[in-house]
């Protein structure tokens, strides 16, 4: 993967506009971050591996901060690598941006009666904030804790620094002020395997590239015929999501 | 003001199974039913379709076809001196919604209980002696007996069109089946699914060990059926998408598939969908219900339905609630241990170990239902002297399905992200499956249901407050299970045995199992210590009768639905062969 160590915050603007606009910066990064022809093995040859499209597009909800920040954190999570591109390649901002910016990211299926109280750990969820204001300040609150700690956003640490920040907010072991920094973390952390392992409807997971990495078919599932014949044999298929039926 | 609805012979609180098997029973014998589901009206066809039903992060993830908590949850803590609070989300096992209930998003697992399990209390004090059971240990016995149920057990498994393979037909032992079944009349009516790999390894492996592994009784039908409504049930798939999932080829057993299109035919029954019930209308002096009153979501309109009989058919805690906000049943109060309503509320209490091995597992074909199990440490099918606990519990391999945002392993030591996690996970996700302890929760003192002080639903009703937590049975009963489940991955010569996590710590978020709430309203045999009696008529309201999870005294180990299906037979029958003749109570007071 590309170390970000050297970005200052023009590259961040600069990157941040281009995802904005035509994305090429992220098209061309994820073109450099194709799996290695021996990765591509498993995809059956008969199949050219065709051109990806842009993954960047309008942000719905993220602000640049947050898109930053978010971009780093799951290029930590899913590093660029011989078996996928970089998280962010992989679309998860816009699958991020698209969950923030619904139904999930405002609440809609949330008890949000009072009183709010603090519980204990058994009681779960207890905030009165959305997906979304959690994801904001959640950030916000990050972003303070590695200024203070590393002397920068998020965004713009080393790849060693985001790693051992993320690994701290991980144990419990940065003091977020008033979020708690181990439940941001799980959010976070959940909202990229979600949107890496996703069907690609949802904008992450571009070219169902996670399914080809652990080798999980997709659609349409119908096994009937098959479950006996392939029991206990290596099985490689190219994987179908619900656009290829749509 | 209330508008009134023409009354009619029966009204239904409910339209899972429960209600709709009911509803088919009464409306058989010739009454006018009304079944009033809270939740949005589905049919598998236009909601269960191709290729959008096979969405992970849509129906696994956000709980598509769970129920929303914005309209109702639960509260929670873990004993009477807490304050309890809302799940505000299903960070704990979630409830059902929508016409079919759970059976639409059910795994399909077809169980009967034990029969010790029925006279539990009985049979325990009898094998270990009088001081056996320890006090906050308040087990009843069901008062019935596998015998009693056996009928209904054989006509909901012709329903569903379970697939198995029996192990005691009529006192015959056979071969290949679960030798600790109680007796059967008839064998499965389908054929045993295909075993997968996961099934393959275990099975040997469990035999190996002396146990006795079988398929797992699955209403996932292994071949079309034509069910005992006449109903045609499709061919299981192998799609890996049943639990949380609808089924779109028809085979996973539902009230959708295997009961509706037949009831829905009936000019007897009417189905009223999105009626939120908010109240049971009690008269006290007569120890009867005169109906019941709801909102119509699509209005907001108050609807009273008067009714000759009502059934609550709804989840446990929508039962429970209903009883308690019209005062029928004295309230169960843990320091004194009187009162029956929102008593012996369980869980259950499940646990795994992951095995890692060479073979290709292609956990992506597969069915709700794991694929073999053992029931060699169920109930008390082994010696409990000197184990400290009671009861036990099925193990099995879970390859439910590849879903891989929920299902991927990686081996102990792996980090949670970066280029070491990735090559985990596509190392091993192809080559890894759970074994599940599926175990027993027997009730305590303290764990029950009453209502919330403070925090209401979307209609004002109060909340279900759940006082619950885990104690030393369950942690001994899954430290012991989970151990059983180790030996078997050893056996089996994985390459790697994850670390094996029996249940430990408080119940809550991220700490429950499978979605099996139990009791609240549980039958029994004497009014002082439960809220039913034995055909799962109300004691305080003869023309009110409880079905499903709520009327179970405590949690056996095994999945609850193939006993909540035959209990709804058996109240049926009792209901029409007895009570319809002479309505009133059916056990003396």
């Amino acid at each position: 993967m590309s170390d970000d160590s050297t970005h200052d915050s023009i590259a961040r603007r600069s990157f941040l506009k281009g995802a904005g606009a035509a994305g090429t910066a992220v098209a061309t990064a994820l073109s450099g971050a194709l799996p290695a022809p021996a990765e591509a093995q498993t995809t059956p040859p008969a199949k050219e591996a065709s051109p990806l499209p842009p993954a960047a597009e309008p942000l719905l909800t993220l602000t640049a901060t947050e898109a930053a920040f978010l971009s780093a954190a799951y290029d930590t999570f899913i590093p660029a690598d011989r078996l996928s591109p970089s998280g962010t390649d992989c679309g998860l901002l816009a699958f991020i941006d698209r969950q923030l910016a619904g139904a999930w990211g405002s609440g809609a299926r949330l008890y949000r009666s009072g009183p709010f109280i603090k519980g204990t750990r058994e009681q779960g969820y207890q905030l009165s904030l959305t997906p979304r204001e959690f994801f904001a300040v959640g950030i916000k609150a990050a972003n303070a804790w590695t200024r203070k700690t590393y002397g920068k956003d998020f965004d713009r640490l080393s790849a060693v620094e985001r790693e051992a920040a993320l690994k701290a907010l991980d144990a419990g072991k940065a003091e977020l002020n008033e979020v708690n920094g181990k439940q941001f973390l799980e959010m976070l952390l959940a909202s990229a395997m979600e949107g890496f392992f996703a069907d690609p409807i949802y904008g992450g997971n571009r070219d169902k590239v996670s399914w080809r990495m652990v080798g999980y078919p997709g659609l349409p599932a119908t096994y009937a015929g098959k479950a006996l014949e392939y029991r206990g044999k290596k099985i490689v298929i190219e994987p179908q999501s619900i656009t290829d039926f749509s | 003001m209330a508008k009134t609805m023409k009354s009619v012979d029966a009204v239904m609180v409910g339209m899972g199974w429960s209600g709709s098997i009911m509803a088919r029973e009464l409306t058989k014998a010739g009454l006018t039913v009304v079944g009033l589901e809270r939740g949005v009206d589905k049919s598998p066809r236009e909601n269960f379709a191709l290729p959008g039903i096979r969405d992970e992060l849509k129906y696994r993830v956000r709980q598509e076809l769970m129920l929303d908590t914005s309209i109702e949850t639960h509260t929670l803590r873990n004993n009477p001196s807490e304050l309890a609070l809302p799940m505000r989300k299903w960070d704990v096992p979630p409830v059902g919604d929508g016409l079919g209930g759970a059976g639409a998003h059910w795994n399909g697992v077809t169980w009967r209980f034990s029969p010790s399990e029925f006279v539990l209390r009985s049979h325990l004090t009898e094998r270990y002696g009088r001081n056996a059971i320890p006090a906050e240990m308040t087990i009843q016995d069901w008062g019935i007996t596998y015998d009693d149920l056996e009928p209904h057990y054989d006509h909901f498994e012709r329903l569903c069109g379970t697939s198995g393979k029996a192990g005691n037909l009529r006192g015959e032992r056979i071969e290949g089946g679960n030798p600790f079944e109680g007796p059967r009349q008839n064998d499965y009516p389908n054929k045993p699914l295909i075993m997968s790999q996961a099934g393959l390894i275990f099975t040997k492996a469990a035999q190996n060990l002396g146990y006795h592994p079988f398929p797992t009784p699955a209403s996932n039908s292994s071949s079309p059926y034509v069910n005992s409504e006449g109903l045609t049930v499709g061919q299981c798939q192998y799609c890996g998408h049943c639990e949380y999932f609808g089924c779109e080829a028809n085979a996973k057993a539902s009230p959708l598939v295997c009961v509706l299109p037949a009831l829905m035919q009936d000019p007897k029954f009417e189905l009223r969908t999105q009626a939120y019930v908010r109240e049971l209308i009690y008269d006290k002096a007569a120890k009867k219900v005169r109906g019941v009153v709801y909102v119509d979501r699509r209005s907001g309109e108050e609807i009273e339905q008067p009714a000759d009989m009502v059934v609550l058919c709804a989840y446990p805690f929508n039962n429970t609630l209903l009883l308690l906000t019209a005062g029928i049943g004295a309230a169960y109060d843990p320091v004194t241990g009187k009162g029956v309503v929102g008593k012996n509320y369980c869980h259950q209490t499940t646990s795994s170990v992951t095995m890692f091995v060479e073979d290709e597992i292609n956990p992506w074909i597969g069915t709700g239902v794991s694929p073999a199990a053992i029931d060699d440490f169920q109930a008390d099918n082994f010696d409990h002297s000197g184990l400290g606990f009671f009861g036990g519990g099925f193990i099995s391999p879970s390859v439910s399905g590849g879903r891989p945002i929920q299902v991927r392993a990686a081996p102990p030591g792996t980090p949670r992200w970066g280029s070491a996690w990735k090559e985990a996970t596509a190392r091993w996700y192809n080559h890894s499956f759970p074994l599940n302890c599926h175990g027993i929760s027997y009730a305590h003192r303290n764990n029950y249901l009453d209502l919330d002080p403070t925090y209401k639903d979307a209609i004002g009703r109060p909340l279900i407050r759940m006082t619950y937590n885990y104690f030393d049975n369950d942690y001994k009963m899954s430290a012991f299970l989970t151990e059983k489940a180790v030996g078997i991955a050893r056996a089996a010569n994985a390459t790697i045995v994850g670390n094996p996590q029996p249940r430990r710590g408080n119940y809550g978020a991220n700490n429950g199992g499978a979605a099996h709430h139990t009791g609240g309203a549980i039958m029994g045999t004497d009014p002082t210590t439960s809220a039913l009696n034995r055909y799962l008529q109300c004691w305080e309201a003869s023309n009110l009768f409880v079905m499903g999870g709520a009327a179970f005294p405590q949690n056996p180990g095994h999945n609850p639905t193939g006993t909540i299906g035959a209990l709804t037979y058996w109240s049926a029958h009792a209901i029409t062969s007895q009570y319809l003749k002479s309505p009133g109570p059916l056990v003396a007071a």
